[in-house]
């Protein structure tokens, strides 16, 4: 299996990936550890915790992450997906998962990610990327460095850098 | 001048590396084009009709001397000699060569300038008053704010990939100059009754194809939240905002469709959990922010200095050029001017290399080393001693920067049109030529008044039409170009949006029509002091589109005449 990127390094993925087909019936579950689909958690919760093998969700763009919020507790992996890396719907889910309901196991970005935008997630909360078929895992580890500051609030470093700045200089006063 | 700390000068460096190994992996071709594509874009680089395009961000259209000459070196190196000042307060290079872009980052980096987010589908350029710190209606000085907003927004993780671009402008000043209304986001700087400083909140305005006036959602919002507040906005309109039709992306049409009072409702809801979090800004970070802006050291001068009274009564070019292109001061014996890039003949808002370094020389020698882009695509220097106005008139006289056009028809917004766009429908710069031809005539342009005429070549309205007291939008007419005249629109505190006066017009008819247009409000005005928009309002535009096309609303009177003439 191809591998991804977790904690910034390149690991093996382990997991299987479950998609609704085309005519939205939810796929049949594999042994071993998968990733599925919100509506098949949503719809199949008592099954899918009764088997052996880690559980996982994935959201798509367009699902409200809410939902899962008082179930968080049931999940070994949370995915959330871009079908395309400019579709910025998942930066803000990944927020609300790390920041309001409080999701601390590995958050993991599927679909179109490339590199030039793990900096970006990273900041948001991803700790594990599958990146796009063609990516190189390894090429890409270099992406967390693309900067060396950030300005922001991030779920990396909730401090902005305008209080870290402050904190900085009263200890230098003090001094 | 905001001064860069190390932090800053840092992060700009690592986005022009970044931008050079996304560059090289693109031409070594492991970066697709439809990858490298919005890639390129969030650092203002496009693909255009002829060459790349390359747009320099110019935060809130501050400038000093020596980054203006960066900007010529620019120009003279790696493009064919000038520049062209947008309606953005940004710069926009026409024929850089891709791989060169790198070097010229670097070059820009040198003069802590960048071309961060001024173009693809995120938090673009924050624009302001030009006369921002310097106006003597200021209530607030918006520049800390804006270098506040600034960096909050560059690279931002969250909302770097929105449905469409986001437009933020700032004003302070009792006179709106910054178009805030038609913004994505508006902030009105103010005083509560207890002197705290604090923003009223527009969101949701903006142009192109659906012109829309901002809506008020918070009256007064505390300095300490305003990045909360932001995030907040911006949060509801990453989630929520269309991305199944780019005509339909931006915010104005998420807060028209889901009501104004939904959408501050939504807002609300989730500032509730951003309130009082650690973006929440504190005392020692815009005190920290304002010591790093340089200041003009002022001198104590008169109110009025004698020799610049003289020279009115003795110079009627330099009475007339002060009355047009000299603006009041808040300090005594200082006053902003307004150097014209609307010379006949010259496409409005470019300049050479040679044009710009003579600029920066004369920021250097009379306005403390800086000065302004306006979004009416002229240059500023804020601060000049009334003292030095004579001389600093002869100088820009000598290198054509003395037209006084200021505020008068001839100070033609465009956009660079079908000349230089490949998203135009039709030319700007030959229209907005021909009208200036048409009206060259200085003491008739003195007689007409105060007109804004702002020209676009598409419905995307970078030339700002919709706000033009006259607005001329280029339209494509089963592939032949025509443009739509729409008359009433208005920018400022009275925002207001152009009525299309009647069928679209060719070319050559353009000068005719603004003719005619300016015929009727002559005769119908009460007084000089009664300006065109005035008329409008007063009037309706009924009478307007009579004189134009006559009875029966079909093609312009005059029409054979008018093509003659072209």
């Amino acid at each position: 299996m191809a591998g991804i990127i977790k904690n910034r390094q390149v690991a093996a993925n382990n997991w299987q990936l479950l998609k609704a087909g085309a005519d939205k019936s939810l796929p049949a579950v594999p042994e071993g550890d998968v990733i599925v689909p919100l509506a098949q958690w949503l719809a199949q919760k008592d099954a899918l915790l009764a088997r052996k093998g880690r559980l996982g969700v994935w959201l798509a763009n367009t699902d409200d992450p809410a939902v899962i919020a008082g179930d968080l507790n049931h999940f070994d992996l949370v995915a959330v997906d871009f079908p395309h890396f400019t579709d910025g719907r998942g930066s803000s889910i990944a927020r609300l998962l790390r920041e309001r309901y409080g999701w601390t196991g590995e958050l993991r970005a599927i679909g179109d990610v490339i590199r030039d935008v793990v900096f970006y997630l990273s900041r948001c909360g991803f700790d594990a990327f599958d990146l796009k078929a063609g990516e190189d895992a390894k090429a890409a580890l270099s992406a967390f460095g693309d900067f060396s500051e950030a300005y922001q609030t991030s779920v990396e470093r909730p401090q902005p850098l305008f209080r870290r700045r402050a904190a900085t200089a009263q200890a230098a006063a003090a001094k | 001048m905001y001064i860069y700390d190390e932090i800053d000068q840092r992060i700009v460096d690592d986005r022009v590396a970044q931008f050079r190994d996304q560059t090289s992996r693109f031409l070594a071709g492991s970066l697709s084009e439809d990858d490298f594509r919005p890639l390129r874009l969030q650092n203002g680089l496009y693909i255009q009709r002829f060459a790349p395009m390359l747009r320099v961000a110019i935060p809130y259209g501050l400038l000093a001397s020596r980054q203006l000459r960066a900007l010529a070196y620019i120009a003279r190196k790696w493009d064919r000699g000038y520049a062209h000042f947008s309606t953005r307060q940004n710069i926009q290079y026409n024929w850089p060569k891709l791989e060169d872009v790198p070097d010229i980052l670097e070059k820009l980096a040198s003069v802590q300038m960048h071309a961060i987010q001024t173009s693809g589908n995120c938090i673009r350029n924050t624009t302001v008053d030009h006369f921002a710190g310097v106006a003597p209606d200021e209530i607030v000085d918006p520049l800390v704010w804006c270098e506040i907003i600034r960096q909050w927004s560059a690279f931002h993780p969250e909302f770097a990939f929105l449905p469409r671009k986001f437009k933020i402008a700032v004003s302070g000043a009792e006179t709106d100059r910054a178009a805030i209304q038609v913004h994505d986001i508006g902030l009105q700087a103010q005083y509560d009754d207890k002197g705290n400083i604090g923003f009223r909140v527009y969101v949701g305005g903006g142009l192109g194809r659906t012109p829309i006036i901002g809506t008020v959602i918070r009256e007064f919002l505390p300095w300490q939240h305003l990045l909360t507040y932001l995030d907040a906005v911006l949060r509801v309109y990453n989630r929520y905002g269309r991305r199944d039709n780019k005509y339909k992306a931006r915010i104005k049409i998420l807060v028209k469709e889901t009501k104004p009072e939904v959408f501050r409702a939504q807002v609300e809801a989730e500032w509730a959990h951003l309130k009082d979090g650690p973006a929440t800004l504190i005392e020692e970070e815009v005190e920290r922010i304002t010591k790093r802006f340089t200041r003009p050291a002022y001198q104590k001068l008169d109110k009025l200095a004698s020799g610049y009274v003289l020279a009115l009564g003795r110079d009627k070019a330099f009475a007339s050029w002060a009355r047009r292109n000299v603006q009041a001061h808040k300090v005594a014996g200082y006053a902003a001017v307004t150097l014209s890039l609307k010379k006949t003949g010259v496409a409005p808002g470019d300049m050479t290399d040679a044009q710009m370094e003579a600029v920066a020389d004369l920021a250097d020698r009379y306005s403390f080393g800086e000065l302004r882009v306006s979004h009416e695509q002229n240059l500023i220097l804020a601060d000049v001693r009334q003292s030095d106005l004579f001389e600093l008139w002869q100088q820009a006289r000598e290198l054509g920067l003395a037209t006084p056009n200021i505020g008068l028809l001839t100070n033609i917004i465009a956009c660079p049109g079908g000349d230089f766009c490949s998203l135009a429908n039709a030319k700007s710069l030959p229209v907005a030529d021909a009208i200036t031809r048409r009206f060259d005539d200085l003491d008739y342009l003195y007689d007409i008044g105060e007109l804004d005429l702002n020209i676009s070549g598409c419905m995307n309205s970078c030339g700002h039409h919709h706000v033009g007291h006259i607005g001329v939008l280029g339209v494509d007419k089963q592939g032949a170009e025509f443009y739509q005249i729409s008359i009433g629109g208005a920018q400022g505190n009275k925002a207001a949006l152009g009525k299309v006066l009647g069928p679209s017009v060719s070319q050559a008819e353009v000068p005719g029509v603004v003719e005619k247009l300016i015929d009727l409000y002559i005769e119908r005005r009460d007084s000089a002091e009664e300006r065109f928009i005035d008329v409008v309002q007063r009037i309706g535009i009924e009478p307007f589109k009579e004189h134009v096309y006559g009875g029966h609303h079909k093609k312009p009177a005059g029409r054979g005449e008018q093509l003659a003439a072209a």
